[in-house]
């Protein structure tokens, strides 16, 4: 069970790209990675959860804490590539509402 | 009383063994012939209750946490307790009822969605407190039941 986080600067935006499974023994690394991103004033952050195979509230309470965070200092944070189960869990839990949430291969 | 095939682990409560129970459960629901869907619902609600026994257990080092697998023909039953000490499936399913959002603080950290997604992603999820937590939940075949509960919205 391995989680693994890149960080790419992309014409002024921060891109994460992650692939493996989020619970809670890999959540910490997630969140670890998140705050390293300074400052979130007009912040522009992409996360990337396309090759992630297996996410639960652990993952979504890294990604909550993130967006406040993110959002009480203006910046901007969408996540993108979520597969069908993935975009399930935003959805039944209503945090699709919050977040901007867009599918594999676009869409909401 | 109907048979069932029972599985017991019994894991360190630390965080890294969350996986590997949720590989071993996975596996179990894959035998039993659960759709895809139906095990993914199933690996998200039992790594969300090994995780809540882990952190219930966090101030001692030398915790564990106890999962209980019940395999009938036309469900699946777990069980999770966070208290190692005697453990008898039936008995402790005897105890086990429908929990009080009031009475279950430390069930509903990080907002509760944990325990939501339990509550959506499986038939029926109880709760029995005293010594330790333990929760109880089934999931039917063919996912007949608790489809309503995906509807229901947390933060809306």
């Amino acid at each position: 069970m391995e989680l693994n986080i890149e960080r790419v600067e992309e014409e002024g935006r921060t891109v994460f790209y992650v692939a493996g499974e989020i619970d809670a023994y890999t959540a910490p690394k997630m969140k670890e990675a998140l705050e390293r991103v300074t400052p979130l004033e007009e912040a522009d952050i992409v996360i990337d959860l396309t090759d992630v195979s297996y996410m639960d509230s652990t993952g979504l309470g890294v990604f909550v804490g993130f967006y406040k965070s993110v959002d009480a200092a203006e910046g901007s944070v969408k996540i993108v590539g979520t597969n069908r189960r993935l975009h399930r869990l935003f959805e039944i839990t209503g945090l699709d509402e919050i977040i901007d949430v867009e599918r594999i291969g676009g869409g909401e | 009383m109907t048979s069932y095939d029972y599985v017991e682990m019994r894991v360190p409560a630390k965080a890294e063994y969350v996986g590997v129970v949720r590989l071993a459960v996975s596996g179990i629901a894959s035998r039993l012939g659960f759709t895809y869907d139906a095990i993914e619902d199933l690996k998200i609600a039992i790594s969300e209750a090994v995780t809540n026994a882990v952190q219930h257990a966090y101030d001692d080092e030398s915790g564990e946490v106890l999962v209980g697998c019940a395999s009938y023909e036309d469900r699946v039953e777990l069980m999770i307790t966070d208290h190692g000490q005697s453990f008898n499936f039936e008995e402790a399913k005897r105890r086990t009822g429908p929990y009080d959002e009031e009475i279950e603080p430390e069930l509903l950290r990080e907002g509760g969605l944990g325990l939501y997604l339990m509550e959506t992603l499986m038939d029926e999820v109880k709760i029995h407190h005293e010594e330790g937590v333990t929760v109880f939940m089934t999931k039917y075949f063919g996912g007949e039941r608790g489809e309503a509960h995906d509807e229901q919205r947390v933060y809306t």
